[in-house]
Order: C-alpha cells, then sequence, then structure tokens
C-alpha cells in the first residue's frame, strides 16, 4: 500500500498566472512520456520482474514518479490560478477550459487524453527496462523543452529538479540492466523456458 | 509557534524536503547495491534525523502522514494546506 505524504517533493510556488506554461507541462503530467506514464509503467512492470535489486528499483521509482506527477499537477492548478477567459483564449487553451475549466486533467498539451497504450509490461524483463531508460530520456529531453519556453524561476526550478531525476533513474535503470544481463544467461529464449518451467501459470 | 528560528515551519519543512531527498537517492542507490556499507551507514544516519525532524514538525505544527502513521498533536489533517495551495 501507499502512505499518502502531505507535502511535496520538492517545493512548487508559481505566483503568477502563465497560461502558455500551463498548456505546455500538461504533456508531463498526461502525455505519452508523463510522469503519470513512468509511474504506471514501473509499478506494473514490477510484478514479472525477477531480481530483488530490480523489482526494487522499479518500486521505488515507481513512487517517486507519483510525488513528480503531483508537482506536475500542482504547477498545472498555479499556472491557471488567476488567469483570466482572455488569456486562456490566447493562450490557445480555449478547447480545454470548455471541457475542463480549470481542472486538471491527464492530457497532453494538444487535450489528447491519457492512455495506457503509452505504457509496456511486456513480462521480458530486459524488453521492460529498456523502454524504462528509453522513458527515462524521453522525459528528459521534453524536460528541457519546457525550460526553453519560459524564463520564470518559479517554474524553472522545479522542472530542472525534475529533469534531474531522470538523469538519476536512467542511471539506476541502467544498472538494472547490467544485473539482469549478468543472472539471464546469453540465450535469452532458453531463460524464457527455464523460467516457464518452473513457474506453474 | 510564528519563530523566526531554525524551528519556524518553513525551515522545519525545508530540512524535512532536504533530507528526505538524501534518504530518497541513497534508497535508490542501494536498490542496485544492497551490499555497500557505506551506504547503509549514511542511509541509517540520515532516516534517523529524518524521524527526528518529522517528529519536531508534527509536534509544532500539522501531521505530515495519513492513515494513522502520524498522531496528530498540533494542527490537522483536513485543515492543514495542501501542498498545491
Amino acid at each position: 500500500m501507499w502512505i499518502y505524504q502531505k507535502k511535496l517533493e520538492f517545493p512548487v510556488d508559481i505566483k503568477c498566472p502563465d497560461v502558455k506554461m500551463a498548456k505546455a507541462l500538461l504533456a508531463q503530467y498526461g502525455g505519452p512520456d508523463s510522469e503519470l506514464a513512468a509511474g504506471v509503467r514501473y509499478l506494473t512492470q514490477r510484478f514479472t520482474m525477477p531480481d530483488d535489486r530490480c523489482r526494487a528499483t522499479l518500486n521505488d521509482i515507481g513512487t517517486e514518479e507519483l510525488a513528480h506527477w503531483e508537482m506536475l499537477g500542482t504547477m498545472i492548478y498555479q499556472c491557471l490560478r488567476g488567469a483570466s477567459a482572455s488569456e486562456i483564449e490566447a493562450a490557445g487553451m480555449a478547447g480545454y477550459f470548455t471541457m475542463h475549466d480549470k481542472g486538471v486533467f491527464p492530457c497532453d498539451p494538444n487535450g489528447v487524453p491519457f492512455t495506457a497504450a503509452y505504457i509496456q509490461s511486456t513480462g521480458d524483463p530486459i524488453a521492460d527496462i529498456l523502454e524504462d531508460l528509453a522513458a527515462e530520456q524521453k522525459a528528459r529531453a521534453t524536460y528541457e523543452h519546457l525550460m526553453t519556453l519560459t524564463d520564470n524561476p518559479d517554474i524553472i526550478e522545479p522542472l530542472r529538479f525534475l529533469r534531474q531525476r531522470e538523469v538519476n533513474h536512467y542511471q539506476r535503470f541502467g544498472e538494472c540492466l547490467q544485473i539482469l544481463q549478468e543472472i539471464i544467461p546469453n540465450n535469452n529464449v532458453r531463460y524464457k523456458n527455464q523460467f516457464a518451467e518452473c513457474c506453474t501459470i | 509557534m510564528n519563530c523566526s528560528c531554525e524551528y519556524s515551519k518553513e525551515n522545519l519543512l525545508k530540512r524535512i524536503s532536504e533530507i528526505q531527498f538524501v534518504c530518497t537517492e541513497l534508497n535508490l542507490y542501494m536498490d542496485t547495491h544492497p551490499d555497500d556499507m557505506a551506504a547503509k551507514e549514511d542511509f541509517a544516519c540520515y532516516a534517523s534525523e529524518l524521524q527526528d525532524l518529522i517528529g519536531k514538525y508534527e509536534e509544532l505544527y500539522d501531521p505530515l502522514l495519513g492513515f494513522g502513521l502520524s498522531v496528530p498533536k498540533a494542527g490537522s489533517w483536513v485543515r492543514s494546506a495542501w501542498p498545491w495551495e
């Protein structure tokens, strides 16, 4: 189970509305490489991960991603707080406003709703960890794009923190890949057969 | 409770976030390096400091953990500010 801690992992205090950035930040709230996708991906893949260390990594990074998702929701909420209807329209968010008002909804900046099709859980440990490595790199690139879109330090500081977390998670998943390559014999198909033999499904 | 000392609400929460970040990083490192004794020692030290800080914060201000992991003393779970406010 999870226990909620009534604080953010990193402080967010955006003082002035910024609808353009609210729209852009949706990429990391409900897009394909979002914190939501990351959290669901890792917490789902962990069930069939065959090594204690890799299971722990998926469990704990997946948990941290939920804290990042909360930071993104906070950033979007604060960027919309106090914004006028004309500011929302000027930033190209009239469609979003029509459907969600200032509610925070998991979609990408173009309004495409979040879907589990963004993630995989193949049951193949190496395929899953390779997806996770790619996910961390795609999220890092997205944070860099977001950081080029604003010069507001209230927004840049949490983005810088979140970008760095992607780098650190990538490092840990790289170690998981090494671990799996050591414990899984060269012939991956043979490993899978052995796995099937010892586990009654 | 409005002191500007190291136990002000803002300072205590900042310190908790800092030490908790150290613990998070060490936790993830130890996930892939479970036998690293130096990391284990560091983790024990910072985790103990974190427990003390959380205890202090909850004694003076608001509960941080739900579901019975905090026993509310000073503040209220419902009425204390939510982190996005």
